[in-house]
Parts: structure tokens; sequence; C-alpha cells
């Protein structure tokens, strides 16, 4: 099966400091693939390259075979590469619905017609996002909180709204910085069965996170970044036995 | 219906209520530009000197604010790498640029200015324009265009990651405000019947920003009372006779403690 996503070679450095060093990964389509590693391992800058938010200094990205190093963020999101982000990054001069809404953006038309609409109040292209902002909102369980504004929210539900933000554009990959960041053993419940159901909705999901016991159980494949290196990779039964992974995180004894 | 001297009034009010619209819509997309009054002028010579040829006013005005609009493609294309305090310098240095370029054109009188416009402003006509520009800014709040405009004020990097083209919307912004920009402009020029570059100088376009900040940049009514209110409260002030403008910042700087959001905060979420 060729890779849905593919890095090959991606350097990354910033000034003196190398954060990436020739970092090559696959992954299948309908997976889960994990990144763990150490702080400062190089995993959210991954991230920032495969989706556009930073250039590779060396190295090639493929979608689907298809070249698109060097793509700005929203070319890549059109692609079909949406995320969420570590620190929460929402709208805060938008209600909670409407930060959902601008997720349909790259997937709505006609940017001037809707604006200039002097006519009808309420156009099919918006009622269409609305309904489809309403519906991610269910998916991620917050159908009660569409109103109002997304900093009333606690943190769990932020970063929740940043799913579903990120689900509205419809992507064919996910990517997770760190969601289970500050939620407690419950709500890390609830979020594996999310990412199931996102799984089951055909899309690749990509995951970077610290909590070991969610990414064991909703992992495919995992890749180990140490350093800016990768170091291990594979299902992650074998990833818990291997030794390099091990010295990484506990040392070498 | 008015007097004379309030029908100019209202005329005065209504191309600052266009002129506040011409920058908030740019701030929305948190683009802060310190250069409206050089679009004005774009505006106002453009359709000035089309109507001094024989063109009719309903063709020259549309003309002042597509150049307008053109100019302002011009200097928001450099705006997209730039943000802040730093674009804040740069429409500084575009007005003054545009102010110095009609300084010393002599094709439109250069120094001595531009006289003998055609008195061609109508108050229903800066009214409907006005009117317009309101409600597009108020529907511009709940469209696409308008939610990747707030979007891309409140965090670009999270906006593009979300598939809104920085390019597009922040041009599109740029230019649209330029425009009515120069809508104003036309409609100072045949009114006021004599322009020279000065009348555009960096008070305008401070004057401008002064609309939205006090009105309130969230709010799409906002930069009009903002307007109505900077330009009328000068007129009921002339009773305090010299103290006018004492009087007048003293206002602005209470306005500024007590309501630092401007005097219309951002409508509630729905």
């Amino acid at each position: 099966m060729t890779a849905l996503l593919q890095a090959e070679g991606v350097t990354k450095t910033f000034g003196g400091y190398t954060a990436l060093s020739d970092v090559s990964c696959e992954v299948e389509p309908g997976s889960v693939h994990a990144f763990i590693g150490p702080n400062g391992a190089g995993k959210t800058t991954l991230f920032n390259i495969v989706s556009g938010v930073l250039r590779p200094t060396t190295g090639r990205l493929f979608y689907q075979g298809q070249d698109y190093t060097g793509s700005r963020a929203d070319q890549v999101l059109a692609m079909g590469v949406a995320r969420n982000f570590q620190q929460v990054r929402l709208f805060h001069g938008l209600s909670v619905v409407e930060n959902v809404m601008v997720g349909c953006h790259a997937r709505m038309g006609g940017l001037l017609r809707d604006a200039l609409n002097l006519v009808s109040p309420k156009p099919a292209t918006e009622l269409a996002a609305r309904e489809r902002a309403l519906e991610m909102l269910a998916l991620v369980g917050m159908s009660d909180r569409v109103r109002g504004a997304p900093a009333a929210l606690t943190l769990v539900d932020q970063r929740r709204l940043e799913i579903a933000r990120a689900l509205a554009s419809a992507p064919r990959v996910l990517l997770l910085d760190e969601p289970a960041a500050g939620m407690n053993p419950s709500d890390v419940n609830e979020l594996v069965a999310l990412v199931r159901s996102i799984k089951t909705l055909g899309i690749t999901i990509l995951l970077v996170e610290h909590h070991m016991r969610f990414v064991m159980t909703i992992a495919d494949t995992i890749t180990v970044l140490s350093a800016g290196r990768v170091i291990a990779r594979g299902p992650p039964a074998a990833i818990q036995r291997d030794e390099n992974v091990i010295a990484a995180y506990l040392g070498v004894a | 219906m008015l007097g004379g001297y309030w029908e100019s009034v209202a005329i005065f009010v209504g191309i600052n209520v266009l002129m506040g619209m011409s920058l908030y819509v740019p701030m929305a997309a948190g683009l802060i530009s310190l250069g409206q009054g050089g679009f004005m002028a774009i505006g106002a010579y453009t359709s000035a000197v089309l109507t001094k040829q024989g063109w009719s006013f309903g063709i020259a005005l549309p003309a002042g604010a597509a150049l307008a609009a053109v100019a302002g493609l011009i200097v928001g294309a450099p705006a997209l790498r730039i943000r802040g305090i730093y674009l804040m310098i740069l429409t500084l240095g575009f007005g003054e640029i545009v102010r110095v370029f009609f300084l010393n054109f002599e094709p439109t009188g250069g120094a001595t200015g531009l006289g003998g416009i055609a008195p061609l402003t109508q108050l229903p006509w800066v009214v409907i324009a006005c009117a317009l520009a309101v409600f597009v800014a108020w529907r511009l709040r709940a469209s696409r265009l308008g939610r990747a405009m707030i979007a891309i004020h409140e965090d670009d990097v999270a906006a593009e990651a979300m598939g809104i083209s920085l390019v597009t919307v922040k041009l599109f912004a740029f230019a649209l405000g330029a425009g009515l920009a120069g809508i104003a402009g036309a409609f100072y020029a045949h009114q006021a019947l004599y322009i020279d570059a000065n009348q555009f100088d960096f008070s305008r376009s401070a004057l401008t920003f002064l609309y939205v900040v006090l009105g309130g940049p969230a709010n799409p009514f906002g930069p009009m009372v903002g307007a109505v209110v900077v330009t009328l409260l000068p007129e009921f002030l002339r009773v305090v006779a010299d103290w006018r403008m004492t009087f007048f910042g003293a206002l602005l700087v209470i306005a500024a403690i007590w309501r630092p959001d401007g005097l219309l905060r951002a409508p509630t979420f729905k």
C-alpha cells in the first residue's frame, strides 16, 4: 500500500540549532500513527512542517505521492491535512460555533458573493456551514456548548473545540498535537473514544502525545523521536520493549 | 429640509463616516492603516479631474474609488509580511507620499490646488453610501469572509492553518477599505469644490483612526458613531469659543478612560 503521507529526509534548523535531522516517515492510510519522544525531540516541529506552518530546511513532503514541500498552511489544509495546536489557538473574537465554521472556510464557495449579498440574510452556504459546524460539535460531545465565547470553556472543551474546528474542514489526515494534555483519566477515556470514532470516519490520524496509556491504546504505529532523530518505529508492543526507547526515556544504567 | 449650513455639516459627517468604515474593514482583519487620507486624496483628485473633463459624477466617483482600491492593493502587498506598528509606519509613509505627490504634480494644480470643482455632492447619495458601507460591514460579520478577517485578526497562524489564504483576505480588506476612502474623497472634492494636497495630510488619517478607535473597532456601527461624535462635537462646542478644541481633547481623554474598547463594544455572541 502506498503511504498517504510521507516525509523524506526532513531536516529543520533554527539558527545553529537542529530541531529535526534527516527524519523520514511514512503514514499508512486509515492508521493512527503516534509520535513520541522526550521534550525537545522535535515532534511539534515535525507537525509544523507537515502542516505547512514551517518549511523544512531540507527534505521533501508527499501527500498521496504528490510533492507538496513549500506549500503554505492554507494550501496544505485545502489538500486535506488539518491540525490542532498544542497551545490551544482559538479565535476569541468569534463564538464557539463560529470557530468551527472557520474550519468550513476552505470547503465553502463564494468568498465575495456572501459578503456582498445584500438580499438574503442567511445564504445557503452559511446555513450549510452552520449545520456542519453543529454536527462536528456534536461529534466531540459539545452540543450543549455551541453558543457563547470560547474563552468561557474549560481547557478540555477548548481542546475538543479545536478538534471540531479541524474536522469541519473535512480532512483526510488529522494532526493531533498533545490532545490529552491537562486531561484527567475520564477525559482521556472520552478522548480515546473520540479518536476511535474519527478513525472510523476514514480519517488518518497523526498523534503527538506524552500520555503513554493513551498512545499504547490507540496507536497502530509509533515513531519515536529523540533529539531530532528517529530512534525507533513499530507497533506499540515492540516499542515498549525497544532498548533505544527505554534508554532515551529513562537514561542508560 | 436642512438649512444650508446643517446640510453641509451632515455631508461632512457622512464623508467622515465613510472614512471610518474605510479603516474599520482592514482593522477587522488586524491591519491598522495610518494612511487612509492618501486613499481619500486619490479618490478626490481622480473624480475631480474627471468631472472637470465633463464626465458625469456617476462615473467619476466609482473611478476614484477604483483607483484608490488599486492603490490599496499596491500598499497592501508589502503589508502581507509586516504587521502591527511597522504596518502603521508603512501606511503613514504612503499617506505622506500621496500628499507630496499631489503637492508637486502640476497637472492637478500642484501647490495651488485644484479649484472650480462642480458642486455635485448631494446629501441623499452620501447617506445611501454610508448606509451601504455600514450594512456591508454588518453583514460581513456573519459571512465566510468576515469570519476569516476576524480569525486573521485574532491569530493569523491558526487562521492560515484552518485554510484561510492570508494573501487573499488581507489584500481584499485593504482594497475594500481604500475604495471606501476613495468614495469619501470623491464626495469631499465635490462638496469642498476646492482641494489641495494638505487637506489630505496626516491629521486626516489620524482623525480617521480616531473615529474607529473611539467608536469601537470591534463593532460595525462603531466607526459610524465615532465619526458622528468627533465631527459634530466641535460644532456644538462652538459655545465655548476658543476653548473648543481643548474641551474636545478633554472629552476624548475621558472617553478613552471610560470606554477603552470604544463607545460601542463587540456584539455579543449569538
